[in-house]
């Protein structure tokens, strides 16, 4: 090996070490450089641009979304009105929440019977329409889904609605 | 199993109608053909407020729509004015109510005052103060005469009293077989001081034939089903009942103006009687000659049997006859039901009870589920027809589980049942025992 080999050798070495070195020190800054974003980025995001109003169209997007979510069935129950999504519920949503919530149809129970009873009061006194046809879907739907449940004269407390918490006294 | 939570979300509210939602909650009001909503400033204030932010570009915002602001919340809607805590049994119309440990308040204040609305209550912008009149007639008043809430004032002794609102269905919950209606636990009660003038006072102004029977109301709300021809309720009380000196025509609860939804701007109070004879938004008075007629005064609604009946039998309308006083009644305001407290500390109780005309004499709690009772402290009434507070200290001999009841006793000797008072038909006037559940470490 000669002596000018021997130097464009040693240079070579000289030159991936350097490389390495750059390569490490870039690294390191730019990790750095992250780091100090993740902690202070969004404070200094405001410097430059201010509060950003959210455009209108957003908020649509974003509604419309979230709306759509509500109309589906989840675990046998539709999210929106909260009836049982059996066979008949679409008949029954279209018809009793044109005029009244949900809640007056789910939070009650009764027989066929009694049921029909509610129907003929809400069609003798306060303006629901004849059902036709429909009459026996809802019917059908409202007795086997919201029917009496058997209990005492007088119920145990809901021990699963109870929420204890310690009494300072 | 886990029992639905009876509260609403803010999506479902909107899901349901949307304009009125935006209505209740932002007092927005909406053009049905572009549906873009009219901000009042009011309205525009609350949004920015709820928002945290003021809303850039409000009056392009579509009517009926979730701000996104908001959208992302979980939490409960809260009715303007009303308590976040109270239970929503329905939204339309609006049915809230108040758990019992919120009603420990001496005097119950508008937030946390229930609400039971027949029919949609009128526009908040359509309620003008200043112009809003009291009209008296009917076949047995001798002239038609109204009055502006500013005259009544002016030309009528102002009186002051503290008087229990009881809707007749309170309780109605727990009723077998059930009956149809908003399942009311405990809370469609409360008790406020009532100000305005005497109903009697302004009934002898107008002047009432000697064959009046019944005194009925009208109001500013509407049907449901947005028929303008039907109302949502207009119901009264037979002359006796109008002419006690503590039958009001109010304009303010607890000092302040009564809360929108408990009938902002004029209301009858009729204390110890079902809420539902004390007419919100008050407009117009008939004195009749027969049993008033308006809507919800027939058979079955407001109505008991006329004699006791077994559990499902059915009853005809002509068998059923109109509830008048209530019964006696009381509630454990404090604790909240699920207290944990250590062996040997004393459990402080308190409440409030009340009968209906009556006064209540008597008051015991047990924690032996009615085998021992002991006697509560109980206060006099502030003036009849309001309720009384009582207190006691119990305590729990070992470890375990335990319930707290609490048993009134009226006037004339009638206490509260342990078990469900006799069953009828629509689920009125369940006065059982209140009892709260109480863990000992």
């Amino acid at each position: 090996m000669t002596e000018k080999q021997k130097q464009a050798y040693r240079q070579r070495w000289l030159n991936t070490i350097s490389l390495i070195v750059r390569t490490v020190v870039g690294v390191f800054f730019a990790a750095v450089g992250l780091f100090i974003y993740a902690i202070f980025g969004p404070t200094m995001h405001g410097w430059f641009e201010g509060p950003e109003p959210i455009p209108v169209e957003e908020i649509q997007r974003r509604i419309a979304e979230k709306e759509a979510d509500l109309d589906r069935v989840e675990n046998g129950i539709h999210l929106e009105t909260g009836l049982i999504a059996a066979e008949g519920w679409e008949q029954v949503r279209a018809t009793c929440t044109a005029c009244h919530s949900a809640k007056l149809v789910t939070q009650n129970k009764a027989t066929r019977d009694g049921w029909e009873k509610m129907i003929r009061w809400m069609q003798e006194t306060q303006g629901l329409w004849e059902l036709g046809a429909q009459e026996a879907v809802i019917l059908d739907y409202l007795a086997a889904n919201y029917a009496p449940e058997e209990s005492s004269r007088r119920a145990n407390l809901d021990m699963d609605e109870i929420e204890w918490y310690i009494l300072e006294l | 199993m886990k029992k639905q939570k009876k509260t609403i979300g803010l999506h479902e509210l909107y899901q349901k109608d949307p304009i009125e939602a935006d209505r209740l909650l932002w007092g927005r009001e909406s053009d049905p053909e572009t549906r873009r909503g009219f901000l009042k400033k009011g309205a525009l204030l609350a949004l920015g407020a709820a928002l945290g932010a003021p809303m850039v570009h409000a009056e392009n915002f579509p009517a009926g729509i979730i701000p996104a602001g908001l959208a992302d919340a979980d939490t409960p809607f809260q009715i303007p004015g009303k308590h976040p805590d109270l239970i929503v049994l329905n939204d339309k119309p609006l049915n809230l109510e108040t758990p019992a440990h919120l009603l420990d308040d001496k005097l119950t204040p508008g937030d946390k005052f229930f609400v039971r609305n027949n029919g949609l209550p009128p526009e908040e912008s359509d309620i003008d103060v200043n112009n809003w009149t009291l009209t008296i007639e009917g076949e047995s008043a001798r002239q038609k005469k109204s009055y502006t809430i500013q005259e009544l004032k002016e030309r009528f002794q102002e009186h002051t009293y503290q008087l229990v609102l009881e809707c007749g269905g309170n309780g109605r919950s727990e009723f077998n077989p059930p009956a149809k209606g908003n399942q009311w636990s405990t809370g469609a009660v409360g008790c406020a001081a009532w100000t305005g003038v005497r109903l009697k006072d302004v009934l002898e102004d107008v002047g009432i034939k000697s064959n009046a029977v019944y005194v009925g109301y009208y109001g500013k709300d509407r049907h449901v089903s947005g028929n303008p021809e039907k109302e949502a309720i207009s119901r009264g009380v037979p002359v006796e009942k109008a002419m006690q000196e503590e039958s009001l025509i109010a304009w303010a609860m607890n000092g302040e103006p009564i809360p929108y939804q408990n009938g902002h701007p004029l209301r009858l109070v009729f204390g110890g009687w079902p809420a539902s004879c004390s007419g919100k938004w008050l407009s117009r008075i008939v004195v009749r000659d027969r049993v008033h007629d308006g809507a919800k005064m027939k058979a079955p609604s407001y109505r008991v049997p006329c004699n006791p009946v077994g559990p499902g039998e059915k009853v005809k309308d002509e068998d059923m006859c109109i509830i008048e006083s209530m019964p006696v009644k009381s509630l454990i305001t404090y604790p909240m039901t699920g207290a944990t407290l250590k062996l040997n500390q004393q459990l402080p109780i308190r409440g409030h009870a009340w009968a209906g005309e009556l006064s209540v004499e008597k008051m015991e709690v047990s924690t032996d589920f009615g085998a021992t009772w002991q006697p509560a402290n109980l206060q006099k009434a502030a003036n009849r027809l309001s309720w009384q507070h009582f207190d006691a200290k119990v305590s729990f001999p070992k470890r375990g589980y335990y319930e707290v009841w609490a048993k009134a006793t009226d006037s004339e000797g009638r206490s509260q049942p342990m078990i469900l008072p006799g069953w009828n038909p629509k689920g009125y006037l369940n006065n059982a025992c209140h009892r709260i559940a109480v863990k000992v470490v």
